[in-house]
């Protein structure tokens, strides 16, 4: 049987050797105005990722996981509460944490290649070496052959794909993820969940992807958090163990099943 | 709808589109329904137009309007890019701007010819600045929609990869509005047109539009009609480059953004 019970939500840092966290929430909380009336969307989150960890954040929509990822990026600012990234407090947005959005996030302006090489170029890198980037990352997600093609003449997947390796060959600390794969159509989003699975096997990137996708958030993480909505609070920090190499087939086990049924009734309560 | 059509189709529309009319006109003129002084035949109205060029240097004409338009369309392009993109891009340029920018929309450029006689004479300037006067502002409020509609998912793309706000402004916004600029520029050189006959209306000496309120005056329709074909083939010519400008500059750019 696969144990259920909740983890303690702090790292799991040797007691004699503190691990600082490649990113670390503390006690955050955002409220808006909402019809003159303050609307609490996330109360008194923290959450912890340590180096190379793939972890999603699960939560049905309007839970506020969205805001979350917003706030993480710098681009809103919480109410209440601290962001960290290697234990230094961030404050706006910043190329430590690279970010996949669902969607439009390409300039289509751009070929592919010189959209990876949009973040490359403002760290100041020398030609040579981004070039050697661009093709690096370009292979990594299987687009050698697109890095002229402009984005409008890529399939939707593909875009997302682009959008990753640009994310990625910025080589920030943790890469953020909202929903990248909630735009695509079923099949290719299976395919993309193994392409991310590796991706991750590639480059052991921190990663914080946020879903609504059960399924995805376990065949890809090592660690889910569940979040309650009204307002977005960690219900669970749920550890998936799960081999580290999965295939889809995966999804057809019954440890797989078990968390399935495990989270979809804690988002349910 | 918004299928695409034949090529047979393609090319019978526009001859019908513009042949219809012709045929209304040469109906209504070579039979004597109208009387010639109010609407000449079409042979008339090339004939005199053909004149115009051997005798009266209507290519002074032509190009003294064409410069002035221009002179106007570009201070109003240059003005309004900058400005649109700031009020587009930052809350407090939009608050900074918008009021005065609404208010004046509203009011009649020609309201201000008394004005600009009284500021910038009669000669050249003051003509060059009713056309920029008269485009200016819908040039801003248009080049505004078009930043307002660039998603937030691609400025935000960009923080996340290390831009500051200079560089979200010259190389994000800029290209990202660019073809909604360019359409811009295209409706709006239309209106310069429009303008450029109230300019003429001052004291010019020269001019299409000065021709056309002439010949008004001397009850010679047809002179009048070819000066307003004239205006009408520069327009299409504009109208063409800009096009062509937009596809060499944006060739990016998704369907939908891009008008025809």
């Amino acid at each position: 049987m696969v144990d259920l019970s909740p983890l303690p939500l702090q790292s799991n840092g040797s007691p004699s050797q503190q691990i600082v966290p490649k990113l670390s929430v503390h006690g955050l909380s955002k409220t808006f105005q909402y019809q003159s009336q303050p609307l609490t969307v996330l109360d008194n989150v923290d959450i912890e990722l340590q180096a190379n960890e793939f972890i999603c954040l699960v939560g049905s929509s309007g839970c506020g996981k969205s805001t979350l990822l917003k706030i993480i990026a710098g681009l809103m600012s919480p109410s209440e509460g601290e962001v960290r990234v290697e234990g230094e407090a961030v404050e706006g947005p910043g190329s430590d944490r690279g970010m996949v959005f669902q969607s439009y996030s390409l300039f289509p302006w751009l070929t592919v290649a010189k959209n990876v090489e949009f973040g490359l170029k403002l760290q100041g890198m020398a030609k040579k070496e981004r070039q050697e980037r661009i093709a690096y990352y370009l292979d990594v997600v299987g687009l050698s052959r697109f890095a002229n093609a402009l984005p409008k003449q890529l399939s939707g997947g593909m875009k997302q794909r682009a959008a990753i390796a640009r994310a990625l060959a910025n080589e920030p600390e943790v890469m953020l993820m909202d929903e990248p794969f909630g735009a695509l159509d079923a099949q290719t989003k299976e395919q993309l969940q193994q392409f991310m699975q590796e991706i991750w096997e590639r480059t052991h990137m921190t990663i914080l992807m946020v879903t609504h996708d059960v399924e995805e958030a376990i065949f890809l993480s090592h660690r889910v958090y569940i979040m309650d909505a009204h307002p977005g609070r960690i219900r669970e920090n749920l550890q998936i163990p799960l081999p580290e190499h999965r295939e889809l087939e995966i999804k057809l086990t019954p440890e797989f099943l078990n968390l399935k049924r495990h989270i979809t009734n804690q988002l349910g309560h | 709808m918004r299928r695409g059509i034949p090529t047979w189709l393609k090319i019978l529309m526009p001859i019908v589109g513009i042949g219809l009319p012709l045929l209304l006109w040469s109906f209504l003129s070579y039979n004597g329904l109208v009387k010639d002084i109010f609407l000449p035949t079409p042979d008339k109205v090339i004939t005199t137009g053909l004149e115009l060029f051997r005798e009266d240097d209507l290519i002074k004409d032509i190009l003294a309007s064409t410069g002035r338009v221009l002179g106007g369309f570009i201070a109003a392009a240059l003005v309004a890019i900058p400005i649109g993109l700031l009020m587009g891009t930052f809350h407090s340029m939009e608050g900074l701007f918008s009021p005065f920018v609404s208010a004046v929309r509203y009011m009649p450029v020609a309201a201000f010819v008394p004005l600009i006689i009284i500021w910038a004479g009669i000669e050249e300037p003051a003509k060059i600045l009713i056309v920029f006067m008269g485009i200016v502002l819908y040039n801003i409020t248009m080049i505004v929609d078009g930043v307002k509609a660039i998603p937030d998912e691609v400025l935000n793309a960009a923080y996340t990869l290390g831009a500051n706000r200079w560089v979200l402004l010259s190389k994000v916004i800029f290209p990202a509005a660019l073809p909604s600029i360019i359409n811009t520029l295209r409706v709006n050189i239309a209106g310069a047109w429009n303008f450029l006959v109230l300019a003429e209306l001052l004291a010019a000496s020269e001019g299409l539009g000065f021709r056309i309120l002439r010949s008004q005056r001397y009850l010679q329709t047809d002179r009048v009609l070819f000066c307003i074909l004239i205006i009408g083939v520069i327009g299409l010519t504009t109208d063409y480059a800009l096009k062509r400008l937009g596809m060499v500059l944006t060739p990016w750019a998704e369907q939908g953004e891009r008008q025809s």
